[in-house]
This record gives C-alpha cells, sequence and structure tokens, in this order.
C-alpha cells in the first residue's frame, strides 16, 4: 500500500509507508543496543553468584555431612562439626527477631495510619531512615554500653539478640511502612465513611492486603542478622564454647554463644593449621541457613500475592 | 414526600484548602424525605460541601472549615460519637470502591463495625441492601466471590448497598454515575425514587437532566458560591430567579 505523506504529496512523491527508512533502522539499532546492554548487566550479576556459590560447594564438599552439622569444634577447632555455632546463629536470629518484629510493625503502623504529618513524626522518619544506614560496627559498641555493661546483661545471648533486634528495627519499620503504603487510601476512606473507625479498618482491611510486604520484609532481616559478625562479637558471641550436642535447648538465655559468621572469622583468620574445608563448610551451611530463610519468604510471597485481592 | 423538617442546616459554610477557598459561606436547608439536587461545574466545591456533613473533611489535613452544618439540628462538630455521625450519614462517591472483600463481607463490613454479629440479622440485612440497590439478582449466587472482581457498574451499585449497609438517614451521592453505564444508572435512578420515602437524599451531579429527574429541590453552586436553591418547577423554568442559572441549566454557560 502506497500513501501520500504530507511533505511528500507537495513534491509528488509516493512513500510507502511500511518501508524500512533509515529512521527505522536506527530504533531497531537502538532497540537491539538496549536490550543487549541490560541483558549483558543481568548477567554479569548472576555469574558471580553461580562463581561463589559452586566454588564454595567445591570446597567444602570432602566435609559435609549430617556429622560435621550435629558435633561441636575439636581438637581446638581443627576438626568436628560446627553444631554449637549453628544453634547459636538460630538463637540470636530467632529472639532479635521476636524482639525487633512486632516492635517494627506496630510502630510502622502508627507511623503510617494513625500518625499527623508534623514535626515530630518527621524527626521519627528521619530517625528510622538514618538509624539504618547506621554502619552494623557502631551498633556493636552501643550494645556493649547499654545491654552488656549498664544493663548489666554481660556477654550474653540475650544483649547480643538485643543488639540484632536494634539493628533491625529501623529496616522492619522502613519496610512494612512501603507494605501499609501499597494498600489504595480509597480503602481507608471507603472504610471511614461507613463509621469504621481506625483500628477497624487497620484489621479489617489494611493488615490482611499488606501481611505478605510485611513478612517479606521480616524475613529479609533474618538473612541480615544471620550474616553480621560485628554486632554479636562485644557483646555475646565466643571463639569457642561446647555444648551438648543434638539438643536444641543446650543454650541458656544469659549463656554466651558460638556463631556461624563469628566462627568462619576465628578459623579463617584466628587459627593456625585448620583445615581448608573446614571454613568452606561453614560458610556452606550459614549460606545454606540463609537461603533456605529466603526461599520461604519467596514461597510465602507467591502465596499471598497469589491472594492478591484486588 | 419532603416534609418541612429540617433535616440538615448549613450555615455560613466555609471551607479552605490551604490558601484556596473551596466554599465561600453557603448556607442551604434540606428537608426530611427530599432529593436535594445539587448541581455545577467542576471545582465548585459540590464535594466539599458533602465532606462537612459526615465530617470526613477532618481526614484533609490542610481543610479548615467555618460556619456551622447541622445534622437533626445537632452541630456536627460538636458530635462525641463521630462513627454514629457518619453512619447516619451514607456517602457514595464518584469511583466504585470494592473493598478487597467478598461481596457479602462488603455489605456487612459497616454492621459488623458497630457491633452486629447475629448470622441471621446480618444475611437479612445483606440482602435488603443488595435488593435496594438493584444488584441481588446479578450477585445472589456468588455472595463469597470478591467484590473488587465485580465490574464497574456492580461495584459502583455494590457500593451504594454499603453505603446503605448501615441504614444512614440521610444518603449523599456524588456523581455516582460518572462510571456507571446509562442502563445501571437509570436502575439506580429508580433505586433512589423508592429510597426517597425512607431517606434524605442529597444528589450531587454532573448530569443536569439527573437532577431534573430526580430531584424535588436544586442547588446551584458556582465557585464555592450557592447561586440559587429553589424547587424544580422554578430551577428548570423559564424564569430563575438568576439569570446565571437558566443558562447554566440550558447548557449556555461560559
Amino acid at each position: 500500500m502506497s500513501i501520500n505523506i504530507a511533505t511528500g504529496a507537495d513534491q509528488g512523491i509516493t512513500v510507502n509507508r511500511f518501508t524500512e527508512t533509515a529512521i527505522v533502522r536506527r530504533k531497531k539499532l537502538a532497540e537491539f543496543f538496549a536490550r543487549g546492554v541490560f541483558l549483558l548487566m543481568t548477567l554479569l550479576m548472576i555469574v558471580p553468584l553461580i562463581l561463589i556459590v559452586g566454588y564454595l560447594f567445591y570446597k567444602a564438599a570432602p566435609i559435609l555431612s549430617f556429622d560435621f552439622i550435629f558435633s561441636n569444634p575439636a581438637r581446638g577447632m581443627r576438626a568436628g562439626g560446627i553444631w554449637a555455632a549453628l544453634l547459636g546463629t538460630i538463637y540470636l536470629v530467632v529472639i532479635s527477631l521476636v524482639i525487633a518484629a512486632p516492635i517494627g510493625v506496630m510502630a510502622a503502623v502508627y507511623l503510617n495510619e494513625y500518625a499527623k504529618d508534623n514535626w515530630f513524626t518527621r524527626i521519627i522518619n528521619l530517625a528510622v531512615v538514618n538509624l539504618a544506614g547506621v554502619p552494623s560496627i557502631v551498633h556493636a559498641l552501643f550494645g556493649l554500653g547499654a545491654f552488656v555493661l549498664f544493663a548489666g546483661m554481660g556477654r550474653s545471648i540475650l544483649a547480643a539478640s538485643l543488639t540484632l533486634a536494634i539493628m533491625t528495627l529501623p529496616v522492619i519499620i522502613a519496610s512494612t511502612k512501603e507494605a501499609l503504603g501499597a494498600v489504595p487510601a480509597a480503602f481507608r476512606e471507603a472504610c471511614w465513611n461507613v463509621g469504621a473507625t481506625r483500628w477497624q479498618t487497620i484489621r479489617g482491611i489494611v493488615l490482611p492486603n499488606s501481611v505478605s510486604g510485611i513478612l517479606t520484609g521480616i524475613i529479609l532481616q533474618v538473612s541480615r542478622a544471620a550474616g553480621e559478625t560485628a554486632p554479636i562479637m562485644f557483646t555475646g558471641a565466643v571463639f569457642y564454647k561446647a555444648i551438648e550436642e543434638g539438643n536444641v535447648f543446650a543454650y541458656g538465655l544469659l549463656d554466651q554463644c558460638m556463631a556461624l559468621s563469628m566462627h568462619l572469622f576465628t578459623i579463617s583468620t584466628q587459627v593456625p593449621g585448620v583445615p581448608e574445608a573446614l571454613p568452606f563448610g561453614t560458610a556452606v551451611v550459614l549460606l545454606g541457613t540463609v537461603l533456605l530463610v529466603n526461599a520461604v519468604a519467596i514461597v510465602l510471597r507467591v502465596y499471598l500475592r497469589s491472594r492478591k485481592r484486588w | 414526600m419532603p416534609s418541612s423538617v429540617k433535616k440538615v442546616e448549613i450555615q455560613n459554610l466555609k471551607v479552605q484548602y490551604g490558601n484556596k477557598e473551596a466554599l465561600k459561606g453557603i448556607s442551604l436547608d434540606i428537608y426530611e424525605n427530599e432529593i436535594l439536587g445539587v448541581i455545577g461545574p467542576a471545582q465548585s466545591g459540590k464535594t466539599t460541601m458533602l465532606k462537612t456533613i459526615n465530617r470526613t473533611i477532618d481526614f484533609t489535613v490542610d481543610a479548615t472549615v467555618a460556619g456551622t452544618v447541622k445534622v437533626d439540628g445537632v452541630d456536627v462538630r460538636s458530635v462525641k460519637n463521630i462513627f454514629e455521625l457518619r453512619r447516619k450519614v451514607g456517602m457514595v462517591f464518584p469511583l466504585p470502591v470494592g473493598l478487597p472483600l467478598s461481596i457479602y463481607d462488603n455489605v456487612a463490613f459497616a454492621p459488623r463495625a458497630a457491633g452486629m454479629r447475629d448470622k441471621n440479622r446480618l444475611n437479612e440485612l445483606v440482602e435488603r441492601c443488595l435488593k435496594q440497590a438493584a444488584l441481588w439478582d446479578e450477585v445472589k449466587d456468588r455472595l463469597n466471590s470478591l467484590g473488587t472482581k465485580l465490574s464497574g457498574g456492580q461495584q459502583q451499585r455494590l457500593t451504594i448497598a454499603r453505603a446503605l449497609s448501615h441504614e444512614p438517614e440521610i444518603l449523599c451521592l456524588d456523581e455516582f454515575s460518572i462510571a456507571v453505564d446509562p442502563v445501571t444508572t437509570m436502575r439506580i435512578e429508580d433505586v433512589l425514587k423508592e429510597l426517597r420515602s425512607k431517606m434524605t437524599i442529597i444528589l450531587v451531579t454532573n448530569l443536569v437532566q439527573q437532577a431534573r429527574r430526580l430531584a424535588d429541590r436544586t442547588a446551584f453552586i458556582l465557585n464555592g458560591e450557592l447561586v440559587e436553591i429553589d424547587s424544580n418547577d422554578v430551577i428548570f423554568s423559564d424564569k430563575p430567579a438568576r439569570k446565571i442559572t437558566f443558562d447554566y441549566v440550558n447548557g449556555n454557560f461560559g
């Protein structure tokens, strides 16, 4: 099909509208390059991940076994497993989240649903953002001063968990606020218009429709709490502590504990003559724990999103 | 039929959003069991007026309200139980909002929030409201499916059913037919004619003909000021009090 385009018609030229002109070729080229560059960057991100995981597993393969997971370190940490460290990490993460998650979620509900926009809430919001950016070693010093020394908890699981809780709290608040904010304001107004209180609105509409985002935000903090070394090093984690093998209640709240991140640091840098597979095995278990939790987060998100109701 | 009892009294109502005046001191009375049509171009303050009646204007942070609005002779500013006031006033806004709940729960939300727990009474109420909103026949077999999955016109009728679920004495409709097809609009208009005997209705509308069809009296609001309020016989006659009303009603405006 041929048509006269406006300028062409004046000069009596007929142009086929569907021919590939120079402009079209340039557009196609730009499209090709844009897609290529973005794809390349995406692949660049995946490659190191695969390399890291593959390398870790390759190096750790000789030592990985049930025995490795369920037995304490032995012979000055040059043999044995990582039971005490794994259980310590689980204690620290679970207790810190039990403390941080309810406080964080409720604070976020207040900030997002109740608080008026005034200087006070603005200061709180600013504090949340800034606190989220404080380096973990600073949290560690705060935990040492506030919990270990001032509150008299000593170096203990409780003090370390509280320190981790303080560290994860602002991020949980921020992610929860984000999730609450994603619920359309029209829903709230509709509820208020029929005489519902704010709390009835939150309980009936806002929370059920933001719970997937809230949970995702919390669970992602698990990996952060599990991986941090600095905040627990000063406040409760120790180089070595033997506990009863296979007993999940082996630690008490005021005990000191071992932790995977700290253990990895110790055996890779502080102890001479550690067989190479040992730190790699520890790293694989740490990574596996974190990935397991993240997988739970992903499954949960997919499930809850499939129930999304608008 | 309209009585001579004043249901809503608005006296010298002024509303500002920041520095912008939305209502510049309007006064009008709305009588029990009448349909009051409110017409006027966009941005003239019609919605703002509705929001002052059930005090949802409180949720607009930068709004300042002066003057008085009385419902049943009581200044809404002095109402202690704001939730009861909002139940007394049903609100339907231009865009339908189905809550992310089942159709049943959408209608049962308000009575439940008010403390109604009895299953049989709830069932009865839900059925009655859905019937009043002319939606029952279409949804009676799927009350448990999501309200948000209904079509736009159905969602608007669901919104009306929800507004009726707290048994309001005053029903405010703010351009309810904007997102609704003409057939549904006519069905809802029929519903309103039936409801007239039971409640006071304030019908804000962009469609002059809609006010003409339904209202007993019509108020013409322009730029935050009340131009004229009178019975439809006068407003839609050849000789309303102000010429500008005649021009607007007949489309010779601007």
